[in-house]
């Protein structure tokens, strides 16, 4: 196990050096001059030649690429006007939102964590919930409607079920305050709240994949003949669903559970956004639309450190799981 | 049922059994049918099967796939899924009904009184427990006063009656980490961890090879010599049914072409679905070269059966009897010798005489 769990996360950290070598290509190596775009009126030249000199866009790629990995795990000076000395990890500074971009991550990554982990949550119950019982009720009313509520989720969009959301319980019946985000530590019923609308809306979208992959998978576990077994043994129902069966049919859930988790935290650009609330998705959009090149290049490499952590997470859980994954 | 408090851990906890008389068979199917309704219609598996098994005695099954000997053992144990599955007639197991009790009733019974060993071992054990856990679960189910401990002896114990080597170590290994041969002998051990009085094994050697099948096959004769158990022995192999079995049941499309002593089936066969069944095993001590006959056609579907006897569109002699075979369904009567059953429109002289004619000298009829 120790092995596996070595060898797992060597092959993370790689995944992760390329994710970030490809990024800084991508986006310093682009033919558009990075800094024509960050001060639109009132930049003379040598403004902009001064600029250019702090954000090291003079220096060769390879020396470019060093001192930003640099920053990241000891630090290092930035210019005066960057904010001078940046501790690891150093993200670079940025000229739009003129502050340092780990503050700007500090604000917003929490807002994102705060959407998904809950949301996430929500979603994984309500969907294997969901699935398993149409599974159990196969043919029945019961396993109907579950499958009436996933084809619905599954056919409709995030910004029409929030629209709906918000003007039913905000902006109707007024249960709910407008949209916004408080931290958890400061007022959890505030955070809680203010958060549940996005949170819903999510889960109900995102639990159809869920109740049909389930679904789908605990019928066809339930034929297997292992749970035969189990039942000829004399256990009890109980017992051949959720100690026999339902371990089986999870699996494949918990795959795409961790991939849809890594992506979502990456940023959830279109619930932020339907719901007003300032997450690490509407930072990356507007990054990339006022050409705010440390920004982006540090909402990016944060994606792909969830994304990839979310991989290792798949992996032990299945070696979790699965017995035999523990041999490879 | 009654269950005192005050009975000894360790011993099951057997509900109230209604007094079984002397020399009554422990299980007893009567005229069981099994029907399953399905999209395309409803599929007679199991159409008025009859036959009893005493403790201590094995009764071989034999037939083909789609055969309804699978099906049957599955009746017997109550596995079938209610919802989707017609069962009539009569089941009863140590003097207890099972047909129409709810399952809850049968569950019980199920591992503790009636055990089952599948056919192959290697999807019938769960790949993410490991094979003691899984042991010492079919032990705890029907002994929940028992300590974990006290079920891990047990199971252990179990691994080392089977013949599983080091069975302490083996204990916390999981199936993919067993041979073939000794998954087989888990679910073996499985299956007689609660010392069923009722074993049926569903071809609990076709997966393995021939030296391997051996060892099962004694170590199953050597458990019903220790546990005087009844044993049903469903397979295909007549090899099997000649090294183990004392009766032999024949079934072909649902139904029961034959039944009698191993002797009778195998020395002086009455059906032609048996004599095809001889007749397309090879002998060791025939002629090498010699032809195997492979019976013709293919097995019935079950939804539509053929009319009168299910076998006539493969019999080389449905011809001899008018339109009987065609028409009328075979009745299982007596065959000559008492207790041997068959179901043929074939005269008693007939079926002697091209037996010895044609069958006698072909493959293991030998």
């Amino acid at each position: 196990m120790a092995r596996f769990l070595i060898k797992r996360i060597f092959s993370a950290v790689l995944t992760l050096f390329a994710v970030s070598v490809l990024t800084f290509l991508m986006f310093f190596a682009l033919p558009r001059d990075p800094v024509s775009g960050m001060c639109p009126k009132n930049c003379n030249p040598e403004r902009l030649e001064r600029v250019r000199q702090e954000l090291g866009l003079r220096d060769p790629l390879v020396t470019q690429y060093a001192g930003y990995m640099k920053g990241i795990f000891t630090g290092r000076d930035l210019g005066s006007a960057q904010g001078g000395r940046c501790d690891a990890p150093c993200l670079g500074w940025s000229y739009v939102n003129n502050e340092a971009v780990l503050d700007t991550i500090a604000r917003v990554l929490p807002v994102t964590l705060s959407i998904v982990i809950p949301a996430a949550i929500l979603w994984l119950l309500l969907g294997v919930g969901l699935g398993m019982v149409s599974a159990l009720r196969r043919g029945t009313w019961l396993d109907r409607a579950a499958i009436g509520f996933s084809l619905t989720g599954a056919s409709l969009q995030l910004y029409f079920v929030g629209a709906v959301l918000l003007l039913v319980f905000v902006y109707n019946l007024r249960w709910l305050p407008v949209p916004s985000y408080t931290s958890i530590f400061d007022n959890p019923v505030k955070w809680a709240s203010g958060l549940v609308l996005a949170w819903v809306a999510l889960a109900f979208l995102f639990s159809a994949i869920y109740a049909r992959l389930s679904r789908a998978q605990m019928l066809e576990t339930l034929s297997e003949d292992f749970v035969r077994t189990a039942r000829a043994k004399g256990l009890a129902k109980r017992t051949v669903y959720g100690r026999h069966a339902l371990r089986a049919a999870i699996t494949p859930v918990v795959t795409i559970a961790g991939l849809d988790v890594g992506a979502a935290l990456g940023g959830t650009v279109i619930t932020e956004t339907t719901f007003g609330i300032q997450g690490l998705g509407r930072t990356a959009v507007e990054a990339v639309r006022a050409g705010d090149l440390p920004t982006i290049m540090a909402t990016v490499l944060i994606s792909a450190v969830f994304v990839v952590l979310a991989n290792v997470l798949v992996d032990l859980l299945y070696a979790a799981i699965d017995p035999r994954v523990r041999l490879g | 049922m009654d269950r005192p408090e005050s009975a000894p851990s360790g011993e099951p906890d057997r509900p109230a059994v209604p007094e079984q008389r002397a020399g009554d068979p422990y299980l007893r199917v009567s005229d069981l049918r099994v029907r399953f309704d399905t999209a395309d219609g409803v599929v007679r598996a199991v159409d008025g099967v009859s036959f009893a098994v005493e403790r201590g005695r094995t009764l071989g099954i034999v037939g083909e796939s789609g055969s309804g000997k699978s099906v049957t053992s599955l009746a017997v144990l109550g596995l079938h899924d209610p919802k989707r599955t017609t069962i009539t007639g009569e089941i009863s197991v140590g003097g207890r009904q099972l047909v129409g009790q709810p399952d809850e009733e049968v569950r019980r019974l199920r591992g503790r009184d009636m055990a089952m060993i599948f056919q192959d071992p290697l999807s019938a054990l769960h790949p993410y427990y490991t094979v003691g856990r899984q042991i010492a679960e079919a032990y705890r189910v029907h002994h929940p006063r028992v300590s974990r401990r006290e079920a891990r002896r047990r199971a252990v114990d179990m691994l080392g009656r089977v013949g599983i080597p080091q069975p302490g170590r083996r204990f916390d290994q999981y199936p993919h980490e067993f041979s073939g041969g000794m998954r087989q002998r888990v679910v073996i051990a499985m299956a007689l961890v609660n010392d069923p009085d009722l074993l049926i094994a569903d071809e609990p050697t076709t997966a393995l090879d021939v030296t391997v099948q051996a060892q099962i096959l004694d170590l199953l004769a050597d458990l019903q010599a220790e546990f005087h158990s009844a044993i049903i022995m469903i397979t295909h192999d007549l090899g099997v049914v000649s090294q183990v079995a004392d009766e032999v049941l024949v079934m072909y499309g649902g139904r029961a072409v034959e039944h009698g002593s191993v002797e009778q089936v195998l020395r002086r066969p009455q059906h032609p679905y048996t004599w095809g069944l001889l007749s397309s095993v090879p002998s060791l001590h025939g002629d090498a070269d010699a032809d195997l006959v492979p019976i013709r056609g293919n097995p019935p579907s079950l939804i539509n059966l053929p009319a009168g006897c299910a076998f006539h569109p493969r019999c080389r002699y449905a011809d001899r009897n008018g339109d009987r075979s065609r028409a009328q369904v075979p009745e299982l009567r007596p065959a000559g010798a008492p207790g041997h059953l068959v179901a043929c429109h074939l005269s008693a002289d007939d079926r002697t005489r091209l037996y010895a004619e044609d069958i006698a000298h072909v493959g293991v009829a030998r």
